[in-house]
């Protein structure tokens, strides 16, 4: 079957630096891929230049999302067609409450799905309903977007949007991070029931912790702008035990074969 | 490479004015220039009494002795005042009923949605409607009469009801104020006046809708509010005119006076033509706008939307005379392309126990300048008066400017006075976050200027906050997707 997302030999740069120096990567419906990797490697920027984030030149390769060339779709289309990014860290809109904010995101998505829009009491039931999924207070909807919410709570507040728009592939940029282990429970018990077959997740992490509760099928290791090795789950384990100057010898970055 | 904020710029430069157009029609034109024989002519085409000319030619004396003001934050070449014609009336224009209103004005205003008849009209509205130097039309005149409530033009005032035009005329806003206020006395043509009798509430709301037609034409209207003991009475304002190369200056005042527990509530949509990307032609509005609470416990709030005009120079002001009145005003006021807006309030305080509240939402876009300008004084006298401002500006794109000047005089240490005000951006941040929820970069920027200006938007009848809500995406839209 054709994989969901398939990333050919993509070079970007920032600034005319390049940061990714040469992705390969292939997403299949209902696998969840995590990537690891130190500070400054390039993940959230490729997760930003999935997402099309504009100040990133792609020097090379090509992205296609269900067949489509990625690059040629505006920011919205991509979300609209289904790609979600949990945010690491999302930004304020003041004035703008979550309920207005969300009632007209998920609109505009499923007016794209070719579905009805919903009105605002059909709205708020489904929303309720996902916030109990995840222990959200229902006073949280008529806060404005993100403000004043403690880092936890945004982190729960970016994956309960994922709950809401229903993405078919979900990026989540350091999820767990800044979440206690309640928190992070929680966080992972929301995704694990958005798990489906149709469906694919891209987590990207610094903690093999978050991996106990989201199980990835594999793990990539991406290091200064290339993916360095992939694995199984044991990969994150090795990592945590060794750190990734495991991955270096004399300060040299081995490049090793990945293991597909 | 474009970023995302030249883009963003070259869109919201690139929005157009809707009302833009110009109608043929017979009009009857006072010559070009200023002088006491215009203002005879004026005077003597609207057939007034002599006490008026009178009180224009002071007024016009007067304004010869005068600087146009120059403090205010914006940049304009000089006006030749004696290159503007200050009287442009429809020829056909005396009409009995609505049904005799000439079909070439009544198309104009069916145009811009503003439909003269009766039975047309959104429910619970009356409208006067102006055209240049007259009004044209008043509707729901009857009705509002069997409640003892005038609502008619200022010239039909003048002839029917000179008690209490000569008695609150220049009471509030007096020739001698300022520049434009003199200038106003002695040129001014029609406008809307309403008195609402004791105890009265008024069931509708009252609205004047003003265009500019003609060209070289400037306007100078005159508005008189008056809400005697008790009553109550919602008073709304539109207003457009056409696009045209050359600047043309709106002068109006508005007094408003409320007597005993009386409330005015007076709101503004302003959308006068706003100039072209680059800057060229649209309205000077340099408008006074003032009401006096001279009763105990009344109330006066002003509410406007200000998205129009190639420069604004405005501050609705409150006289809190009576002890325990109120005044309000709440404002958003909106600059793009090259518009310049210095605008907000004055709130005086004299009575005891008065209380005010300023919220001020300023906006800027494109290459605009936007400033909030506001004095709070409170007087020797004016025991346990409040003030609470709230003061905030949002910046879209890099090449506009927003600035505020709170003015704040306390004498009466009793008093309390608070003051907030807060400067933000629509990033490219939050732009992208919306986007990547689905929701396009133009929704994004309406979703997040009206979240920002809802709390003055509630203010607004209902009716009119829909409008004002579409009229500020609008004017931030673009012709580029
Ligand atoms: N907009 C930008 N301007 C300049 N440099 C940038 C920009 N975005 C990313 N970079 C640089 O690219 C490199 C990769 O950054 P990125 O945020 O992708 O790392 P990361 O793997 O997500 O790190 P972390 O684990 O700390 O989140 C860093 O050196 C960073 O400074
Ligand atoms: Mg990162």
């Amino acid at each position: 079957m054709e994989p969901l997302l398939s990333i050919r030999n993509l070079r970007v740069a920032v600034d005319g630096r390049e940061i990714l120096k040469g992705i390969d990567l292939e997403v299949c419906r209902g696998e969840v891929h995590a990537i690891m990797g130190p500070n400054g490697s390039g993940k959230s920027t490729l997760a930003a230049v999935l997402a099309g984030r504009e100040g990133y030149e792609v020097l090379e390769g090509e992205v296609l999302y269900n067949g489509q060339n990625l690059f040629e779709m505006e920011p919205e289309e991509r979300a609209r067609a289904g790609l979600f990014l949990a945010f690491q860290y999302p930004v304020e809109i003041a004035g703008v409450t979550m309920a207005t904010f969300l009632r007209t995101a998920l609109n505009e998505i499923r007016k794209a799905r070719g579905e009805e829009a919903l009105d605002p009491l059909a709205f708020l039931t489904l929303a309720r309903e996902r916030m109990e999924w995840l222990g959200i207070d229902p006073s949280f909807l008529h806060r404005a977007v993100n403000e004043g919410f403690s880092g936890g709570e945004k982190k729960r507040s970016e994956i309960f949007q994922l709950l809401l728009l229903e993405p078919q592939l979900a990026i989540l940029d350091e999820t767990d991070s800044g979440l206690d282990i309640d928190a992070l429970k929680i966080v992972a018990s929301g995704v694990n029931r958005m798990r489906a077959p149709e469906r694919a997740f891209i987590v990207i992490t610094h903690y093999q912790r978050l991996l106990n509760y989201i199980v990835p099928d594999i793990v990539h290791v991406l290091f200064d702008g290339r993916i360095v090795r992939s694995g199984g789950r044991e990969l994150a384990l090795q990592l945590e035990e060794h750190g990734y100057d495991w991955l270096r010898t004399d300060g040299e970055t081995v490049v090793l074969p990945t293991l597909e | 490479m474009p970023t995302q904020q030249d883009e963003l710029l070259e869109r919201l430069t690139g929005s157009e004015y809707k009302y833009g157009f110009v109608a043929d029609i017979d009009e009857e034109l006072a010559p070009i220039g200023l002088n006491e024989d215009i203002i005879r002519f004026i005077w003597e085409r609207k057939g007034e009494p002599e006490w008026m000319l009178e009180w224009r030619l002071r007024a016009f004396r007067h304004w010869r002795t005068m600087e146009e003001p120059r403090w205010a934050k914006v940049v304009y070449p000089p006006i030749d005042y004696q290159a503007i014609r200050y009287y442009a009336a429809p020829k056909k224009r005396h009409v009995q009923s609505l049904e005799e209103v000439d079909p070439e004005i009544r198309r104009i205003f069916d145009k811009l949605g503003i439909p003269l008849e009766e039975q047309k009209l959104l429910a619970g509205v009356a409208v006067d409607a102006v055209l240049d130097s007259a009004s044209v039309a008043t509707t729901f005149k009857e009705k509002l009469a069997q409640l003892g409530i005038i609502f008619c033009s200022m010239s039909e005032a003048i002839q029917k009801y000179p008690e209490l035009v000569q008695r609150y005329l220049g009471s509030v806003v007096p020739y001698t104020d300022n520049f434009f206020a003199a200038l106003n006395s002695a040129v001014f043509s029609d406008g809307s006046f309403v008195y609402v009798p004791p105890g009265v509430r008024c069931p509708m709301e009252l609205s004047t809708y003003f265009r500019i037609n003609a060209a070289r034409t400037g306007q100078f209207e005159r508005t008189l509010i008056i809400a005697d003991e008790g009553s109550y009475v919602s008073y709304l304002e539109g207003c457009t005119a056409p696009m045209r190369d050359e600047n043309q200056l709106h002068a109006a005042v508005v007094e408003l006076i409320a007597l005993d527990g009386a409330e005015i509530r007076y709101s503004t949509v302003q959308n006068w033509y706003p100039g072209d990307r680059e800057g060229r032609g649209g309205i000077y509005n340099f408008v006074t706008k003032r009401g006096i609470c001279l009763g105990k416990e009344a109330k006066i709030s002003w509410t406007q939307v200000e998205t129009g005009s190639a420069i604004t120079w405005k501050y609705p002001s409150v006289i809190l005379k009576g002890d325990g009145s109120i005044g309000e005003f709440y404002s958003v006021a909106l600059t793009n392309h090259h518009q310049q807006a210095d605008t907000g309030t004055k709130m005086i305080h004299i009575g005891r126990h008065t209380r005010s509240r300023i919220v001020s939402k300023g906006i800027a876009a494109g290459r605009s300048n936007n400033t909030y300008r506001g004095l709070v004084r409170i007087l020797r006298g004016a025991d346990y008066a409040r003030n609470y401002t709230q003061c905030d500006s949002l910046l879209i794109g890099n090449a506009c400017g927003a600035h505020t000047f709170p003015y704040i005089e306390v004498l009466n240490p009793t008093a309390v006075t608070e003051h907030e005000a807060t400067t933000s951006k629509i990033g490219d941040d939050m732009l992208f976050y919306c986007r990547q929820r689905g929701i396009a970069e133009e929704d994004a920027i309406a979703l997040i200027v009206n979240g920002y200006c809802r709390e003055v938007l509630n203010h607004l009848p209902m009716e009119f906050a829909v409008e004002a809500q579409k009229l500020l995406a609008i004017s931030l839209e673009g012709s580029v997707g």
